[in-house]
């Protein structure tokens, strides 16, 4: 059981306070996308051994959402920041690469 | 046969005699015991039949590695199978009883299977039971079902109760041994709050058997006083009978706390499950001794060299006058020695080793005059239902019987394995040890927590340090480093020092004599508890199954409830002997928690029976369940299914409701209904997005009805939008979707357009909300008074704050019947007296309080649609005709896009239609209709299926809604549908609206 700290309320709690919702920062496609487009708004989504973005929801506390970056291998936290953001801070991805040297993930790295 | 010793019995009180049974034999033990120590001083050596060959099993093992001595303990509520006898304390009036036979333990008809085991061999399920097919489900499946399963499960109702436990710590001990108490020590000086867990009764672990000095004081000593040391310490608490049951991310371990199976008739809760979050753990859980493979190592009085040394020294027991000890290692003459010491006979010690010279423990065995063979080994073990002698052979050739030996006990070791199970829960790593021939945790590849750093350190025996001297310094560093690991300073003390045994090196032996013969190999069992033998384990190789993981499915080794705490190692040793391969090549299977089974009480805590799941209960409750009510859980509501009169069943009373809301007057309990305010500047432009149709032009005191899909387009929930001003929405959704509505809108507002002004907060529990409806729902609102309800003053699909019988009320005029419809909403505190006011005033308009059932008739009738039947995940608005709540204007809303691709666009998808059966009956809810030809699977093709299906009364006849292909261009063509009863009932496809087309009821 994952241990989280939300950025909104600052509180560290355990998973079962949380609620995955899947991977962070899809753009959405809407009326007039082409399919593939669309297609991979729904349907594709990152499995990576390593580096992950994902989306969380201090469903129990707060009720805000929020992001992680987490290692699904080791189940390390690289850190958390709030959802509304279409990229993951600075700070986080130069933290990240001080342990994952050479780590990239979708267009960030 | 094995007795009970005059002497010895280190945790026995002789002075307190316990009385128990054991298959209907009144039997006598003491306190201490176990019930495995009991049986065996009773000379009760066989305990049970093997599982698949109903073999005569005996106990093997003294601890949780124990795989034949499982018992069925207790009777009705407290019955409880497949519990381990080495495990079970013995108390007054225990009752316990063998398994797995037929008629009887000694005489068990499903031994004939052993006879037949040469042609039933790894994977003969598999291989006999696949063809012919047909055969498969009343001749080959009844007929495993019947044989499988080891105790029976329990029936009725657990009597005992159950508790769950959150504690925290910064440092977590799991066991209580010598090195588990060292390292709880180290850490605990340092400050840190430290757990330490045994699963036993009894402290110290194995080291009080071996003996051996601390400090120069001997063991014995040294646990009563480390006990006493950190009893004192405020920091640290101690528990026994608790094993740590599993390691899971970052620091989370379960615990599983035994209170009262040693005394049934004490107060509290049996087992208690402690959910620790621990900063760092240190997993203290010593080291299992592993059987040799020798033929016949199954036969009762073949034990564990180890378990034979416990049960003399803890327990006063010998499980045989004359044993014979057969080892790879020095450790097993420690057996030989303690049994010598205390007067029994030990013919003879073979040992599969050749040391060019004598080690500590040989000398000592030889000086005190025991027989030593080197390089020997046992053939075949000689006995049926108990050991009568073995036959010896050299360890190096086929087998060919040198020299037979009597004995009613052979003492076998095999060397030790790390306990590593909970090392491995959460990923850690093992590495090969060649000296000693087992795995051992790789300390450089530890499980990792949330911020990256290992918080799991093996200590002592189960990091693979056996001498004391080396064991006490692991514990003590382990000790220190999880404290420093956790943020504490460690105090700064030396290791205790121990004392030093030089012993030989072990020679890892897998198979013993090494070349033994076909018909040895099949009698030399890996797995006891789920009969798998060495010959089996190489049929899998050969057959194939390479990687360990298949292996093991294959053979079942290790499946058994000791997920092959002895037989795992032994197992791979084999498998990659068969694979010619070295053993870290074929590596281990995973480790799974729990260690050992826990119960499911435990489990469940204290949620069960009415805590289980909290009910949800309306302001009215009491009064429905006052006056009839035939509850249905409704989600976690429950709502009035009918309101049952007496003498009347529930069917009628659903007829009954029915008929009387459409001719007089009917009030339905509406408070479960979702009510979501929207606010803000940019609500409507949200709601045009939630929703398929506009809600921003709306205009404040109108309702509208509304669709919300998903974004892959399927209808999520449906319900009416009251748009109370400007700036205001109120959202109405279905009882289910109150909670998952509001979280949508709280995720597209959060994650997606989070730069609009909008808020939402769910009010449904605010409100009570009652529908009045029925042609006399206008006068009783009149009769209440206070404000105008005509139809100038209040149309259909709209609605005003006002009060009615000196209630402050928001009025809907809404209809989800066809009826004169208001739906009123009054302050939840208010509901049970604005229900009992509406009561009053209808009493001579005929009202009936009505059920969800009657408001499902209702809406059918009608040909509205309901969440949850008309859809059921998959279906899209289009489907259900509802193109209308569609917007063509708005540029995109939730599903929109989705509702253009190809499978959606489909004109094959099924489309909504009502059915009447052509005799007046109802349809099965849920059936199929059948189309001509069959498909791939040579089933019949279908075109359509019921969504809902009632009786109505209004109508006499039964009424269906349905999806079915090009349904409504296909009015009054007659389709079948075979029912689960046999029938077919052939159906015409009608209109959906059964009552009132042209809504002429509720526009008045």
């Amino acid at each position: 059981m994952l241990i989280l700290t939300c950025p909104c309320c600052g509180q560290t709690g355990e998973e079962t306070e949380f609620h995955a919702g899947g991977e962070a920062h899809l753009k959405r496609f809407g009326p007039g996308s082409s399919d593939d487009d669309f297609q991979g708004y729904l349907f594709m989504r990152e499995n990576p051994k390593g580096v992950h973005f994902e989306r969380w929801r201090h469903v129990y506390g707060c009720g805000k959402w929020f992001h992680a970056a987490r290692c699904t291998m080791t189940l390390e936290i690289f850190g958390t920041y709030p959802a509304q953001t279409l990229e993951p801070p600075k700070d986080l991805c130069d933290k990240i690469s001080g342990k994952r040297p050479g780590w990239s993930w979708r267009t960030f790295s | 046969m094995s007795t009970r010793l005059a002497t010895h019995g280190r945790l026995l009180n002789k002075d307190r005699a316990i009385r128990f049974t054991f298959n209907g034999k009144q039997l006598k033990g003491f306190e201490g015991d176990t019930l495995a120590s009991a049986l065996l001083a009773n000379d009760q050596m066989l305990v049970g039949r093997s599982f698949k060959y109903h073999r005569p099993r005996g106990i093997v093992a003294a601890g949780v590695e124990e795989p034949n001595a499982l018992v069925n303990l207790g009777v009705e509520g407290h019955f409880e199978p497949n519990q381990r006898a080495t495990t079970t304390e013995l108390f007054e009036g225990l009752l316990a009883t063998s398994q797995n036979h037929w008629p009887s333990l000694e005489f068990d008809v499903g031994a004939i299977n052993a006879k037949l085991s040469r042609f039933m061999p790894a994977g003969f399920y598999y291989k006999m039971f696949i063809h012919p097919r047909p055969l498969w489900k009343h001749v080959y499946e009844p007929f495993i079902r019947q044989a499988a399963g080891l105790g029976q499960a329990p029936k009725g109702r657990d009597f005992d109760s159950y508790e769950h436990f959150y504690p925290f710590c910064d440092v977590l001990v799991i066991g209580g041994g010598i090195a588990g108490l060292h390292a709880a020590k180290a850490a605990a000086q340092s400050g840190a709050k430290v757990i330490v867990l045994e699963q036993t009764a009894h402290w110290g672990g194995r080291a009080p058997v071996d003996g051996g000095e601390v400090d120069g004081k001997p063991v014995d000593n040294v646990v009563d006083e480390l006990i006493a040391e950190l009893s004192e310490m405020e920091n640290v608490t101690l528990r026994a009978r608790t094993m740590g049951a599993g390691v899971y991310d970052h620091g989370y371990v379960l615990g599983y706390e035994r209170l009262t199976d040693h005394q049934p008739d004490a107060d509290g809760p049996r087992h208690r499950l402690w959910r620790i979050r621990a900063g760092q753990v240190v997993t203290a859980t010593g080291a299992i001794e592993r059987p040799l493979s020798f033929a016949g190592n199954d036969i009762p009085g073949v034990m564990l060299a180890s378990a034979v040394r416990d049960y003399v020294v803890n327990y006063g027991v010998c499980a045989g006058d004359r044993t014979v000890v057969v080892t790879n290692n020095d450790d097993a003459y420690r057996t030989a020695i303690v049994l010598k010491n205390a007067g029994l006979t030990v013919p003879v010690i073979l040992d599969a080793r050749s040391l060019s010279e004598d080690s500590a423990l040989v000398a000592e065995a030889k000086a005190a005059g025991i027989r030593v063979m080197m390089g020997h080994g046992v053939s075949k073990v000689l006995g049926g239902k108990r050991v009568t002698g073995v036959a010896i052979c050299a360890q190096a050739g086929e087998g060919a019987v040198l020299e037979e030996v009597a004995c009613d006990a052979v003492a076998m070791s095999g060397g030790w394995s790390p306990v590593v199970h909970l090392w491995s829960h959460c990923g850690g790593k093992l590495i090969w040890d060649n000296n000693f021939a087992m795995f051992r945790p790789d300390v450089d590849k530890a499980p990792k927590g949330a911020d990256g750093a290992p918080f799991v350190s093996p200590a002592g025996a189960a990091n693979g340090h056996f001498g004391l001297m080396e064991l006490l310094g692991d514990a003590h560093a382990m000790g220190q480093g999880a404290a420093k690991a956790a943020g504490f300073e460690p105090k700064r003390a030396s290791a205790p020092e121990g004392s030093c045994v030089d012993q030989a090196p072990m020679a890892p032996v897998w198979l013993m004599p090494q070349g033994a013969s076909v018909a040895l190999r099949s009698k030399s069992w890996l797995d006891y508890q789920n009969d798998v033998k060495v010959s089996d384990v190489q049929l899998a190789a050969q057959e194939g199954f390479e990687s360990v993981e298949h292996a093991k499915r294959y053979t079942t080794l290790g499946m058994a409830t000791d997920q092959g705490k002895m037989s795992n190692i032994n197992g791979l040793a084999i498998l990659s002997d068969a694979l010619n391969q070295p053993i870290p090549q074929t590596g281990t299977t995973t480790f799974r928690p729990p260690y050992t089974p826990i119960s499911m009480g435990a489990i469940g805590g204290e949620a069960r029976g009415d805590v289980f799941q909290p009910i949800r209960r309306t302001p009215m409750h009491d009064w429905h369940d006052a006056n009839g009510a035939d509850w249905e859980p409704v989600g976690q509501w429950r709502r009035p299914y009918a309101f049952v009169r007496s003498g009347e069943r529930v069917h009628d009373a659903v007829m009954r409701e029915v008929r009387n809301t459409r001719e007089h007057l009917g009030l339905l309990d509406a408070s479960t209904l979702g009510k979501i305010i929207v606010k803000g500047p940019d609500a409507g432009k949200f709601l045009d997005m939630l929703y398929t149709n506009v809600m921003s032009t709306l205009k404040p005191g109108k309702c509208r009805y509304g669709l919300m899909c998903s974004e892959n387009g399927f209808l999520v929930d449906d319900g009416v939008v009251a748009r109370i001003d400007e700036d205001t929405f109120l959202c109405h959704t279905t009882t289910g979707g109150a909670e998952s509505i509001h979280a949508h809108m709280e995720e597209w507002l959060q994650t997606e357009w989070w730069e609009w002004k909008v808020y939402v907060a769910n009010v449904t529990e605010q409100y009570a909300q009652i529908a009045v409806v029925g042609p006399n729902a206008r006068k009783a609102l009149e009769t209440l008074g206070g404000m105008d309800v005509s139809k100038e003053a209040l149309g259909f699909m709209e609605w005003a704050d006002g009060s009615l019988g000196g209630f402050d009320v928001r009025v809907y005029r809404i209809s989800f019947s066809g009826e004169l419809s208001y739906e009123i909403a009054v302050r939840a505190s208010e509901g049970q007296a604005f229900w009992d006011a509406l009561m009053a005033a209808g009493e001579d308009l005929g009202v009936m309080p009505y059920g969800t059932e009657a408001l499902h008739i209702l809406r059918a009738e009608k040909g509205f649609i309901m969440i949850g039947d008309e859809t059921d995940g998959t279906v899209i608005p289009q489907d259900l005709g509802l193109h209308w709540a569609l917007s063509k204007k708005k540029e995109d809303y939730l599903g929109k896009r989705a509702h253009t691709r190809t499978h959606m666009s489909d004109p094959e998808r099924w489309q909504l239609v009502g059915l009447e059966t052509l005799d007046g009956s109802v349809l099965p809810d849920g059936a199929y209709a059948v189309a001509a030809g069959t498909n791939a699977n040579g089933q019949k093709n279908v075109q359509g299926r019921v969504t809902s299906s009632y009786h109505s009364p209004n109508l006499d006849k039964g009424i269906a809604m349905g999806l079915v292909l090009h349904g409504p261009d296909r009015m009054g063509e007659v389709i079948d549908f075979p029912g689960t009863d046999g029938k077919t009932y052939q159906a015409k496809i009608v209109s959906a609206v059964f009552y009132d087309p042209e809504g002429e009821k509720q526009n008045v």
